[in-house]
């Protein structure tokens, strides 16, 4: 706990290190007769100065790299509640089979032909993501969730062009709603109303009612919300927007508490994103990447961005009796034709057009098709029913110590309050966030959902063990004890992890957003 | 199944602890008529069995190695083991966004060594935290100058990628941002600098460099037409040509987007890879996407922060500057590492090599019977070359001989059939370079039928 050892465990930056004349990697030289770079380049301009990127050996690098990992928490250093964030633990074997050269070394515009493994993948990727949702085709496009819902989003506002809806030009989403909701609607050009939530935390059905008009496009809702609850009225709220004229976007952020339970095309939804790094346990990355599949009913179909990956009957598109594939269902038949055929299908004349070059993060998509294949049906099952189960156990066995203010059955997460601490003690939300820390887990989501005040929205997935849920129970109860009996260390905690707490108020006055030579 | 933790009798004492008699109680919310109760998939595998399938399905891809000439925005660049057993490790990788600070300064500090060496390469002082993709970053470009100058025209060069075109209009049809293209000199292949009519009301103009057909365009005209009419100049930047190439900022460019695929990040059939955004001091509070800076901690220390996030959509919600949340961290560590690796002196030199082999390749494929360059304006290491014959023909006769040799550019516009655009880097040896000359001379004697009769 001493500045000193604290001290120690920081990292200069790259630059800081760089010493002129060292290099960690060596590439080929030409080997072909050549003319000069200037001769080569001319009419072109050119750099003046040489980039400052930094001058390190490989060994010097690595050190690097491996120290500043020591920094970090992660899923497989301990556990991490951070609500609507789905931090489940990231199967290795995933990370493995995507590095197959096979895998990395494909080019995007080699022919369909060169394709056929991964274009297969994709299509069944895509098949399995139909079932758990209940909807009727997907884009596997979207790099992230909140680029799905901008597809989302678009692909509407195409569908009411279509349709004699275009003067809708509003989008309602909860107050409970992720930020990237609002953020989306205002980016695809739409105004956004936020509809109150009821007591109970739910959407309100008058409330909604006197919401809906001929000027309204969409509504956008999680479910479950991003309190953790089910939205009990959900056929009733989908079959009012259709009512009115409007469609209904599905958050997918929380599709880890209802897989084989519940699907959201049963429920209404026209449009659903799903976040494969969330659901589907492809690694978070610091940040990404992910992948936000987006899946549709059969009406928003004809908008879907192209392509869209094809499969074609062995009698349609016969290969070759070579090519038959070891276990192919179908086998060669006596024409030789034989195997179903994967392309990609870019005849979509009524499609919103692309989101992003090529055909989305293939990477992910790999992972995410490798964890249902060791899942399977009934072991996505089960991953809900843990999960939710995990939610509640928390919930149940916390409900003591922290407020709870939708104290009753949640799903794959729910949210706490630190207010009672902040009235008794004065520690707040974060402080208990920062607490927590000090213990080798890491913070829930904090002040989020707005609407519930010193949030701490709390998602243990299905991978927590009883022994890891209990030890969180105690992590927390210990907090509330030391709020009442020392909060002065819980108000200046952490205390134990590599750097205490910054001053966000400082990088926010004087941005400093890259290295100076004069800083280091 | 083997990643769920828990053993039956765990599941009953929580349960018990719970106060519900069954795991079906929990889900009791869920109104009864939306009930299911399995998912029609097949059972879970052993993970034996889930190797075996999705190695076959690798397996069953056909890749080219150093025989690819395959391009077009996604380049074949060896990659160093470093950066992979770094970028492996799960500290980095099962994280998520840096939310607490106290426990993300190595993802936190990455980031900004990230920041930093994409402000170096684009000679612009800010850089964010990474986009999704290159493509999507240049949408965003147009955006940012939409937002900075109150207009909303977009002008975008002809010799921007086609896939990035077609992202800029899907993104601008939300908000009816008028979308326009800026045709091509015929024969340098290089943008034609608009005149002051053309660009009235204009918020930005989007070019790419070098462009799509390997032209390196001469952006200081564009900079000056753009500036004088009150728009910005946003430069879709091929990294792999920064350290010999006059950085966007050194020739007037207000905003840099790109891709970082050529570092670090295996071509892996278009994804995933890290976009990236650069600008002025002036648009920084425009910026979409996370920014992390420097700060001090409690102790006075040097430490990394998120930082500016009142853009952002999880602070400012409806008024954000985009619904973007996650970035590509992971592919940007990669990038990061690799550019660390090899230093300016590697990114010249790796440059040099790419740049004497393609012109090499050029020279000896322009001398075959037929072939012409498509343009005469300079190229770093990519080029269209003109066919005698449909170019998409051409190259399935060039597989045949085992050489990939380019992408027929038929696929992005009919009016380009006999267009091949051809890449090459460090990875296409010397040998390979003269089995494509002899290969592409053999095809060209022997028109594809005369290949299939063989």
């Amino acid at each position: 706990m001493t500045d000193d050892c604290r001290g120690s465990r920081l990292e200069p930056l790259t630059f800081d290190r760089s010493r002129p004349g060292h290099r960690g990697a060596t590439v080929p030289t030409a080997g072909v007769p050549a003319a000069p770079i200037a001769h080569l380049l001319a009419g072109a301009s050119l750099r003046t100065r040489p980039p400052a990127l930094p001058e390190l050996s490989e060994p010097e690098i690595v050190r690097h790299y491996t120290r500043l990992s020591h920094l970090n928490h992660s899923v497989d250093l301990g556990m991490y509640p951070l609500g609507s964030c789905t931090m489940k633990y990231n199967p290795k074997i995933n990370d493995e089979v995507a590095q197959a050269r096979g895998f990395t070394d494909l080019h995007p515009y080699q022919t369909e032909d060169d394709a056929q493994g991964t274009l297969e993948l994709m299509w069944e990727l895509e098949q399995a993501l139909l079932v758990v949702t209940g909807m009727c085709r997907a884009t596997l496009q979207p790099a992230a969730g909140a680029h799905g819902e901008l597809v989302g989003i678009l692909m509407i506002r195409a569908f009411h062009r279509d349709n004699g809806g275009a003067s809708r030009d509003t989008v309602i989403v909860p107050d409970s709603a992720h930020g990237t909701n609002l953020a989306t609607a205002t980016m695809a050009g739409y105004k956004v109303v936020e509809l109150k939530s009821s007591d109970r935390g739910l959407i309100d059905l008058d409330t909604l009612r006197s919401n809906l008009s001929e000027k309204t496009a969409a509504l956008m809702l999680t479910n479950p919300n991003t309190l953790g609850l089910f939205e009990e009225d959900i056929l009733e709220i989908t079959r009012l927007t259709h009512e009115a004229g409007a469609l209904v976007y599905y958050d997918g952020a929380n599709l880890n508490a209802i897989m084989g339970k519940a699907r959201p095309g049963d429920m209404g939804m026209d449009v659903v994103h799903m976040n494969l790094h969330k659901t589907f346990s492809t690694p978070h990355g610091g940040g990404g990447p992910g992948a936000g599949p987006l899946a549709v009913c059969a009406r928003l179909e004809p908008y879907l961005p192209a392509p869209l990956v094809s499969r074609r009957d062995p009698n349609e598109a016969p290969m070759r009796r070579a090519d038959c594939r070891e276990g192919c269902a179908s086998g060669p038949d006596d024409d030789g034709a034989c195997c179903p055929r994967f392309g990609l299908d870019y005849d979509r004349p009524a499609s919103i057009g692309r989101v992003r070059g090529f055909y989305g993060n293939v990477g992910v998509l790999e992972r995410a098709y490798a964890y249902i294949l060791s899942m399977g049906g009934d072991g996505l099952t089960q991953a809900s029913e843990d999960a939710v189960m995990n939610a509640n156990y928390l919930r149940t066995r916390l409900s003591g110590t922290y407020d709870i203010p939708h104290d009753r059955l949640c799903m794959h997460e729910f949210v706490a309050s630190a207010s009672r601490q902040k009235r008794d003690t004065g520690v707040a939300a974060r402080d208990v966030a920062k607490r927590i820390l000090d213990h080798g887990v890491h913070a829930p989501t904090i002040y989020f959902p707005l609407i519930v005040p010193e949030a701490l929205m709390i998602e243990p997935t299905e991978t927590e063990s009883l022994a890891g849920l209990d030890a969180f129970v105690d992590i927390l109860v210990a907090i509330d004890r030391e709020a009442h009996e020392s909060p002065e260390v819980v108000t200046g905690a952490p205390h134990t992890t590599p750097i205490r707490r910054p001053d966000e108020t400082r990088a926010a006055r004087d941005p400093m957003l890259r290295w100076r030579s004069d800083t280091g | 199944m083997s990643y769920l933790v828990h053993t039956d009798a765990d599941r009953a004492l929580m349960l018990r602890r719970i106060g519900a008699a069954s795991v079906d109680d929990l889900f009791t919310p869920i109104p009864r008529e939306l009930r299911t109760t399995a998912l029609d998939l097949p059972p879970g595998s052993p993970e034996s069995e889930v190797a075996a399938r999705v190695t076959s399905l690798a397996e069953r891809n056909r890749t080219w190695g150093s025989r690819s000439f395959l391009g077009a925005g996604c380049y074949h660049i060896y990659v160093p083991a470093a950066v992979r057993s770094l970028t492996g490790r799960s500290e980095f990788a099962t994280a998520y966004t840096p939310y607490q600070p106290e426990v993300s300064q190595g993802t936190l500090q990455h980031i900004f060594e990230f920041q930093t060496t994409i402000s170096e390469l684009t000679e612009l002082p800010v850089a964010n935290a990474s986009m999704y993709d290159g493509a999507s970053a240049l949408a965003e470009g147009a955006f940012l100058a939409a937002r900075h100058t109150s207009r909303d025209g977009i002008l975008v060069s002809a010799g921007v990628h086609p896939e990035a075109r077609e992202v800029v209009r899907t993104y601008a049809s939300g908000p009816g941002l008028p979308v326009a293209d800026l045709a091509l000199d015929p024969s340098s292949g290089r943008t034609l600098v608009p005149d002051a009519a053309r660009l009235e009301g204009a918020a930005a103009v989007l070019v790419q460099q070098p462009n799509f057909f390997g032209i390196i365009e001469d952006l200081e005209p564009l900079a000056e037409a753009a500036h004088a009419a009150g728009a910005l100049l946003v430069v879709s930047q091929n990294l792999l040509a920064a350290g010999l190439l006059a950085p966007p900022g050194q020739v007037g460019a207000d905003v840099a987007v790109g891709d970082v695929q050529p570092f670090g990040n295996p071509p892996n059939y278009g994804g995933p890879f890290a976009g990236f955004m650069a600008c002025a001091d002036s648009y920084v509070r425009q910026l979409p996407g996370r920014l992390v800076g420097e700060t001090l901690d409690a102790d006075g220390r040097r430490c990394f922060t998120l930082t500016m996030q009142a853009r952002e959509q999880h602070i400012r919600r409806a008024k954000a500057t985009s619904n973007i949340c996650s970035n590509q961290a992971l592919c940007a560590l990669a990038a990061t590492i690799h550019l660390a690796l090899l230093g300016p002196t590697g990114l010249r030199e790796l440059g040099a090599t790419c740049i004497a082999r393609a012109h090499y390749l050029h020279q000896r494929l322009t001398e075959l019977p037929g072939v012409s360059s498509a343009h005469d304006g300079p190229f770093f290491n990519e080029f269209a070359i003109r066919l005698p014959v449909d170019a998409a023909l051409f190259a399935e006769s060039l597989r045949e001989l085992g050489v990939d040799p380019g992408v027929p550019l038929g696929r992005f516009d009919p009016a380009w059939t006999p267009l091949l655009l051809v890449a090459v880097t460090e990875i296409n040896s010397p040998r390979d370079l003269d089995a494509y000359v002899d290969a592409a001379a053999d095809a060209l004697a022997h028109p594809k039928e005369a290949v299939h009769d063989r």
